[in-house]
């Protein structure tokens, strides 16, 4: 029986991935501000802005240059004491929402949003119909299938048998 | 629900003939727009990395940049320049491969007396000069950038270009390489109108 080793793997590993830190690419202390607070500020703003670049990796995530100076500029703005709207702001005037990785609700980004609901809402209507439609019983046998289930059977065999 | 016609039964020949249609059908369909993506992609009238930038149609940034060798310049000599005559801005550096590519169509603009300034990005004086010797120099002005101007025009890599209109403000872009049909299918009848 290998089942239960493998839950036991299985469950250990999601428990590593759980707790692992993610390693953010903001690993030069110099990049980092003095303020703990306010460098986690600058990070979760961070992690909402899109690398230009590299496009599917946030600018904390990225070692592309544009991510580093982006980093730069998030910083400078939170030391500055401005507010994350305020930021977010600033970055969408220069690269448009396309620079958050969580773009806004509009016309543009509709299908975007609403077709995870739709797939939902569209399975769950097919799940809903099947559960409510028997099954079709099935065809009767043909005169030959009959003839070959009752060869199969043996002699003996035939509906009085209830074995 | 309740007659099933025998075509459209479950496990019917008919039904599994459609079943097994429809990814080949999707495959299909994709394929077919992955072949126009990546034909419009060679054009150069799609690009990946064109993110659709803001800044159109705003008034272009202030900045003040140093130069390679000579004097840069400011968003003001810019703006006063483009007032008279509409000016060409481009984001090029010395390491950038698509840069050498649209090196040749750049010259030729600047033969046909297109003003173009160049900004070089996140580049160094002596690579630059050597990147303008052997690639030619249609730049009527030129400034050096570290990269905090850059994210004030919205650039997300080099090469890209701005056109400056007469009332300041950017009137055209592009987020990549001016290929031979950008020039003619858009860059060309923007200066014409401008």
């Amino acid at each position: 029986m290998t089942r239960p080793r493998h839950a036991t793997r299985a469950l250990a590993l999601a428990l590593a991935l759980a707790c692992a830190q993610p390693a953010w690419a903001v690993s030069d202390p110099r990049e980092q501000l003095a303020d703990p607070a306010q460098e986690a500020r600058a990070v979760a703003i961070g992690q909402q802005l899109r690398c230009l670049v590299c496009q599917n990796e946030s600018i904390e995530d990225s070692n592309a240059d544009l991510a580093r100076d982006l980093r730069g500029v998030v910083r400078e703005h939170v030391a500055r004491g401005e507010s994350e709207a305020t930021i977010m702001a600033w970055m969408q005037a220069r690269y448009g929402s396309f620079v958050r990785l969580r773009p806004p609700f509009d016309w543009g980004t509709a299908v975007l949003w609403l077709t995870p609901l739709a797939a939902l809402l569209l399975g769950g209507l097919m799940a809903w119909r099947a559960s409510r439609t028997p099954p079709p019983p099935p065809a009767p046998l043909s005169a030959t299938e009959t003839e070959d289930l009752a060869r199969l059977l043996g002699p003996s065999a035939g509906p009085e048998r209830t074995g | 629900m309740t007659s099933t016609s025998p075509t459209d039964a479950p496990g019917s020949p008919l039904r599994r003939r459609l079943l097994m249609a429809v990814p080949l059908g999707v495959m299909t369909a994709a394929g077919g727009a992955f072949y126009v993506l990546l034909q419009r992609m060679e054009q150069g009238s799609f690009s990946p990395h064109d993110i659709g930038n803001p800044m159109l149609g705003q008034p272009m940034p202030d900045f003040a940049l140093p130069g390679a060798s000579t004097a840069g310049f400011a968003a003001g000599e810019l703006r006063a320049a483009a007032a008279t005559r509409p000016v060409l801005l481009n984001f090029f550096a010395s390491w950038c491969v698509p840069c050498i590519q649209e090196a040749e169509a750049l010259g030729t603009l600047a033969a046909d007396g297109v003003a173009i300034w160049g900004i070089a990005y996140k580049d160094k004086p002596d690579a630059v000069q050597r990147f303008l010797g052997q690639y030619g120099n249609p730049y009527a002005r030129l400034a050096m950038d570290s990269g905090r101007t850059a994210i004030d025009f919205g650039l997300s890599g080099v090469p890209e270009t701005f056109l400056i209109g007469r009332d300041g403000r950017i009137a055209w872009h592009i987020g990549g390489p001016l290929t031979a049909g950008v020039i003619r299918d858009e860059l060309r009848p923007r200066l014409a109108r401008a």
